[in-house]
């Protein structure tokens, strides 16, 4: 099918739009926005890619990711919680993790 | 090809467009909440066009059971995520630009 290929070629090109958003994003929620839209077009582009030339065993593997995914956003926007009141702290905050380069 | 294959090529192709028009959002909006609101309500639209789109390409029931699981799924995880973020960045003290002249955040 020709309109699954082009499908498949458009969610990747998604995909490396996301991905230069995750490495540009100033705050680090740009990041965790952009990942987040990693994740769902790699659920659309496994069941693309399952109508592509498997036999529908893709598509389990499609539910677990969605899971995980939603679940990985929610933990890290928990590990990044922060209540400390106005931006520019918010913001040092931040600018120093993004130094740090933990993850 | 059958009548239901038109139709979901139809469809996936315009959820394909929508997701790239998405992510152009995502890319040069200028403010995170914009960015949030492209990045949102594009996969909305795209991810309902694609997976529905899909479903007119299955082979037996089982398939387009599974299909709707995963489009039920993504439905309810989405917004929630968009939400739960914008939510943690209003907490950590981000506020949205407003005003005409608006500004790079």
């Amino acid at each position: 099918m020709i309109s699954l290929g082009i499908t498949a070629v458009a969610i990747l090109v998604v995909i490396g739009l996301a991905l230069v958003r995750a490495f540009l994003g100033p705050t680090i929620y740009d990041r965790v926005l952009a990942v987040n839209m990693v994740g769902t077009k790699t659920v659309l582009l496994i069941c693309v890619i399952d109508f592509l030339g498997g036999n529908g065993d893709f598509l389990d593997v499609a539910l677990v990711y969605a899971l995980i995914n939603f679940i990985g956003v929610i933990a890290m926007l928990k590990f990044y919680h922060d209540d400390s009141g106005d931006a520019e702290s918010a913001q040092a905050q931040n600018s120093t993790l993004q130094q740090e380069e933990i993850l | 090809m059958t009548v239901l294959e038109i139709i979901g090529s139809v469809c996936i192709i315009a959820g394909s467009l929508f997701g790239v028009v998405g992510a152009m959002g995502l890319l040069r909006f200028p403010d995170f909440y914009t960015r949030i609101h492209a990045a949102g309500v594009a996969d909305s639209i795209c991810v309902i066009l694609i997976i529905g789109g899909l479903m007119m390409f299955a082979s037996s029931w089982l398939i387009a059971v599974k299909l709707l699981m995963v489009l039920f799924f993504l439905l309810f995880t989405t917004p929630t995520a968009s939400y739960a973020l914008a939510r943690a960045a209003l907490r950590a003290g981000f506020h949205p630009v407003t005003g005409k002249s608006g500004g790079k955040s």
